[in-house]
C-alpha cells in the first residue's frame, strides 16, 4: 500500500537505458516510492512550493532576459517596452517581480517551519545549512534582480548595498571599487549585476539538489519529531506527498495571481517608476520588503562596521542553530517555552520588518534595539540555556502510534 | 491556547513598533477618488481616457513630455478607442524631428503612427532654461511613480480591497490642491502652495482653472473633473494593458480556483484511508 517497492523497468528501452543509466530508477526511489512520514502537515508542502517558484522565476527571467537591455541608458526603457510591446510582456514581468516576493513569502514560511519543528537538528545540520547556503543564495539574487530596471530605488539601494562593504577597515573601500567596476554605481555595476542575476539561480537550482540529496539520506522530520521507525510511519511520497503538495501549490498560486493580477504594484515602491538619476537621492531609501527586518537591524546599530557585522551574522547565525539549540527534543509541540520564546521571536521579526520601513529617528531606534537584541538573543542566550532547563512534555513512542492516538480522540 | 499566544506574541510586537509611532507626514493624504478602472473588475473608460487625452494634449504638453507613449497607442485595444484613421490624423498634426537625410541635416515632419509623441524641448537643459530652472517630469509612467504611504492598518486592507490607484489620486489631489499658502509661512520665490505636495511649495503654477478645457459630450468643466480625467489617462499612459490584465486575471482565477478544488479532493480520496 505505501508502495516501498523498486523500480522494476517493463519495456525492453526502459531495461535498456537502466543498464546504461539508471536515471529511472533515480526518479523512481527519489520522487515515488521515497517513504515520507504520515503525519506530516500542511507547513511541509513549502519545499514543494519553493521549487515551484523557482521554476516559475526561472522560466520568466529567461524569456524577460531576451527583451532585457542592459545599459545604464536604456534598462529603464527596455522594461517598459517589455511592458508596452512584447507579447504578454507585462505579465512576464509582474510575474517576475511579484514572483521574487512570493519565493521569499514560502522560504519564510519554510524557515519558520523548521525552526517550530526543530527540522535543523541531529541527523540534519548539513541539510540546515545547505538551506542557509540557499537562502542567502536567494537574497543576493535577489537584491541584483532589483537593480535592474534602473529606477530611482534600483540604483540607491545598490548604492547603499555594495558601500556597506566599505565599512570594513583597510579593504573596505578597494571592495567597493572593485564591486561597481568604477568610482560609482555605473554601467559595469549594472553589467556584473545582470550576468550574477542570470548566472546565481542555475546555482541556487545545483544547491537545490544538494539541498534534496541531504534530504533524501536523512529523511524528512515531522510533527512529533520522533524519527520514522518503519513502513507504518510512512506513506510513498507519490501519490500522497504530490498531491497535497500540489493542492497547497494551488492555493498559494492563487494568492500569488490575486497580487499578479490586481496590485501587481502593491509589493514595489513608486519611485523606481523614475529612471535612476545619481544627481537625486530619494527622500527616504527603503529595501524590497523581503529586506526589511534585516535592514532594521543594520540601522539599530549606531556604529557602521558593528551594523554590518550584525546584519551578515543576523542571517549566518541560523547556520549555527543544530549547535546553538542544546535541547534533545526537535518538536516545538512538546517544548511549551521554547513554543513562546518562537512565536515572539517570529513576532520581533514582523516587528523588525515594520520598523525596517520606517524613518529611522527616535521612538523607531529604540524599539528596533530592543527587537534586535531580543533577535541575537533568542540565538545565543534562550536556544542554549532553555534546552538545559526546559521541562518538555513526553514523547510519542513513534509517529503512527500518535496518528492513532489522535484518530482516537478525534 | 495556540492562537492565544500568537496573539500575545504579535501584539507585544506590535505594541513595540506601532507604540512608538506619530504619524507626521507634512502634506495632506490624497483623498481617495472613485475609479472606473479599480477593483477585479475595473476597466478604463475610452470617453474619460479621450477627455483625459484632450487635456494632457492642450495644457500638460506645453512643459509635460510623455516619450514612451507612440500615437499608434491610441488606436490600441484598451485604450481610448480612437480609430486608425483618428490616430493617424492626431500624429499628423505633430511635427517630429527625423533625419539625418542624404545632406546630412536633421528635418521636421508630420508624425506618423509609429512615432512617440515628441517632447516640448528639444532636451532637459532646454526645459529647465525655459521654465525658471525647474524640469516637469516625464509623464509617461508618473500615474505609477507618484503615490502615497498610508501606513499601518491601511497598506494591510488595501491589499484585499485591491487598492492600485493612490498614482491616479495623487495626480487629482495636486491638480486641485492649489489654497493659499498657511499664514506665516513665505514661500521660496517661483513657488506656489500645494497641500498634497511634499513639503507644500510646488515649482507649477496652477496649471488648470475651470472653463479651460471644452467638453464636447456634456461632462462639467471644473478643475475637479479634468483633474479625474487627465489622471485616468495618464494612469492608462502608465498602464496601457490594465484592461487585458484583469481580463486574463479572471480567467486564470476561475482556472486555479477549480484547479485547487479538484486537487483538494484528489487529496481527500487518495489519503481517505489513511491516518495522519
Amino acid at each position: 500500500m505505501s508502495g516501498h517497492s523498486t523500480y522494476q523497468p517493463q519495456s525492453p528501452f526502459m531495461q535498456w537505458l537502466e543498464r546504461r543509466l539508471p536515471i529511472a530508477s533515480l526518479v523512481y526511489s527519489s520522487f515515488i516510492a521515497y517513504p515520507t512520514p504520515r503525519n506530516l502537515n500542511y507547513w511541509w508542502t513549502f519545499g514543494g512550493i519553493l521549487a515551484f517558484m523557482l521554476g516559475v522565476q526561472v522560466v520568466t527571467g529567461i524569456v524577460l532576459a531576451m527583451h532585457y537591455t542592459p545599459h545604464v541608458d536604456l534598462a529603464f526603457i527596455s522594461v517598459e517596452q517589455i511592458m508596452r510591446d512584447v507579447n504578454y510582456g507585462w505579465l512576464l514581468r509582474y510575474l517576475h517581480a511579484n514572483g521574487a516576493s512570493f519565493f521569499f513569502v514560502a522560504v519564510y514560511v519554510h524557515i519558520a517551519r523548521g525552526m517550530y519543528y526543530g527540522s535543523y537538528k541531529e541527523p540534519r545540520e548539513v541539510l540546515w545549512i545547505l538551506g542557509v547556503i540557499l537562502f542567502l543564495l536567494m537574497v543576493v539574487t535577489g537584491f541584483m534582480g532589483y537593480v535592474l530596471p534602473w529606477g530611482q530605488m534600483s540604483f540607491w539601494a545598490a548604492t547603499v548595498i555594495t558601500n556597506l562593504f566599505s565599512a570594513l577597515p583597510g579593504v573596505g573601500e578597494p571592495i567597493v571599487t572593485w564591486l561597481w567596476g568604477g568610482f560609482a554605481v555605473g554601467n559595469p555595476t549594472l553589467n556584473r549585476f545582470y550576468s550574477l542575476h542570470y548566472l546565481l539561480p542555475f546555482v541556487i537550482a545545483g544547491v537545490v539538489v544538494l539541498h534534496i540529496w541531504a534530504l533524501h539520506m536523512v529523511g524528512q522530520n515531522n510533527p512529533t519529531g520522533v524519527e520514522a521507525k518503519d513502513d507504518k510511519d510512512t506513506v510513498a511520497f507519490t501519490p500522497y506527498a504530490t498531491i497535497k503538495d500540489g493542492f497547497f501549490i494551488g492555493l498559494f498560486c492563487i494568492v500569488y495571481a490575486w497580487f499578479v493580477f490586481y496590485i501587481p504594484n502593491y509589493l514595489g515602491h513608486s519611485d523606481n517608476y523614475i529612471m535612476a538619476n545619481p544627481g537625486q537621492t530619494p527622500t527616504h531609501i527603503v529595501p524590497e520588503w523581503y529586506y526589511l527586518p534585516f535592514y532594521a537591524i543594520l540601522r539599530a546599530i549606531p556604529s557602521k562596521l558593528l551594523g554590518v557585522t550584525a546584519l551578515a551574522s543576523s542571517i549566518l547565525i541560523l547556520a549555527f542553530m543544530p549547535w546553538l539549540d542544546t535541547s534533545r527534543v526537535r518538536s516545538a509541540n512538546y517544548r511549551p517555552y521554547y513554543r513562546q520564546f518562537l512565536f515572539i521571536f517570529f513576532a520581533a521579526v514582523i516587528g523588525l520588518g515594520y520598523l525596517g520601513s520606517q524613518e529611522p529617528s527616535g521612538g523607531y531606534v529604540i524599539a528596533a534595539r530592543i527587537l534586535t537584541i531580543y533577535y541575537f538573543a533568542f540565538f545565543l542566550v534562550i536556544l542554549p540555556l532553555l534546552g538545559l532547563i526546559e521541562p518538555t512534555k513526553p514523547l510519542p513512542n513513534s509517529i503512527s502510534e500518535s496518528v492513532l492516538s489522535k484518530g482516537a480522540a478525534a | 491556547m495556540k492562537s492565544h499566544r500568537i496573539v500575545f506574541a504579535f501584539a507585544l510586537a506590535a505594541s513595540l513598533s506601532v507604540a512608538v509611532i506619530e504619524t507626521a507626514s507634512a502634506e495632506d493624504a490624497p483623498p481617495r477618488q472613485k475609479w472606473s478602472f479599480s477593483g477585479p473588475f475595473g476597466i478604463y473608460n475610452q470617453a474619460q481616457l479621450q477627455r483625459g487625452f484632450k487635456i494632457y494634449k492642450e495644457v500638460c504638453s506645453t512643459c509635460h513630455s510623455i516619450k514612451l507613449l507612440a500615437f499608434r497607442n491610441l488606436a490600441d485595444p484598451g485604450g481610448p478607442g480612437f480609430t486608425e484613421e483618428q490616430a493617424k490624423a492626431i500624429a499628423e498634426s505633430y511635427q517630429v524631428t527625423a533625419g539625418p537625410n542624404d545632406q546630412g541635416q536633421m528635418f521636421q515632419r508630420p508624425g506618423t503612427l509609429a512615432d512617440h509623441f515628441p517632447p516640448p524641448f528639444p532636451n532637459d537643459q532646454a526645459a529647465r532654461a525655459a521654465l525658471g530652472g525647474k524640469l516637469p517630469p516625464d509623464m509617461s509612467v508618473l500615474a505609477k511613480a507618484r503615490g502615497y504611504e498610508w501606513g499601518f492598518p491601511k497598506f494591510v486592507f488595501d491589499a484585499f480591497t485591491m487598492y492600485q490607484e493612490d498614482g491616479p489620486d495623487y495626480i487629482h489631489a495636486i491638480l486641485t490642491g492649489y489654497t493659499d499658502p498657511p499664514a506665516g509661512e513665505p514661500l521660496p520665490p517661483g513657488t506656489q502652495y500645494n497641500k498634497y505636495f511634499a513639503g507644500g511649495a510646488i515649482g507649477m503654477p496652477k496649471p488648470l482653472t475651470d472653463g479651460q478645457v471644452e467638453y464636447t459630450d456634456g461632462t462639467p468643466a471644473t478643475v475637479d473633473q479634468y483633474g479625474r480625467d487627465v489622471a485616468a489617462f495618464l494612469m492608462w499612459a502608465a498602464e496601457p494593458t490594465l484592461n487585458a490584465r484583469k481580463q486574463l486575471g479572471f480567467q486564470v482565477m476561475i482556472f486555479l480556483i477549480v484547479l485547487s478544488g479538484l486537487l483538494y479532493f484528489s487529496k481527500k480520496k487518495v489519503w481517505h484511508d489513511i491516518a495522519h
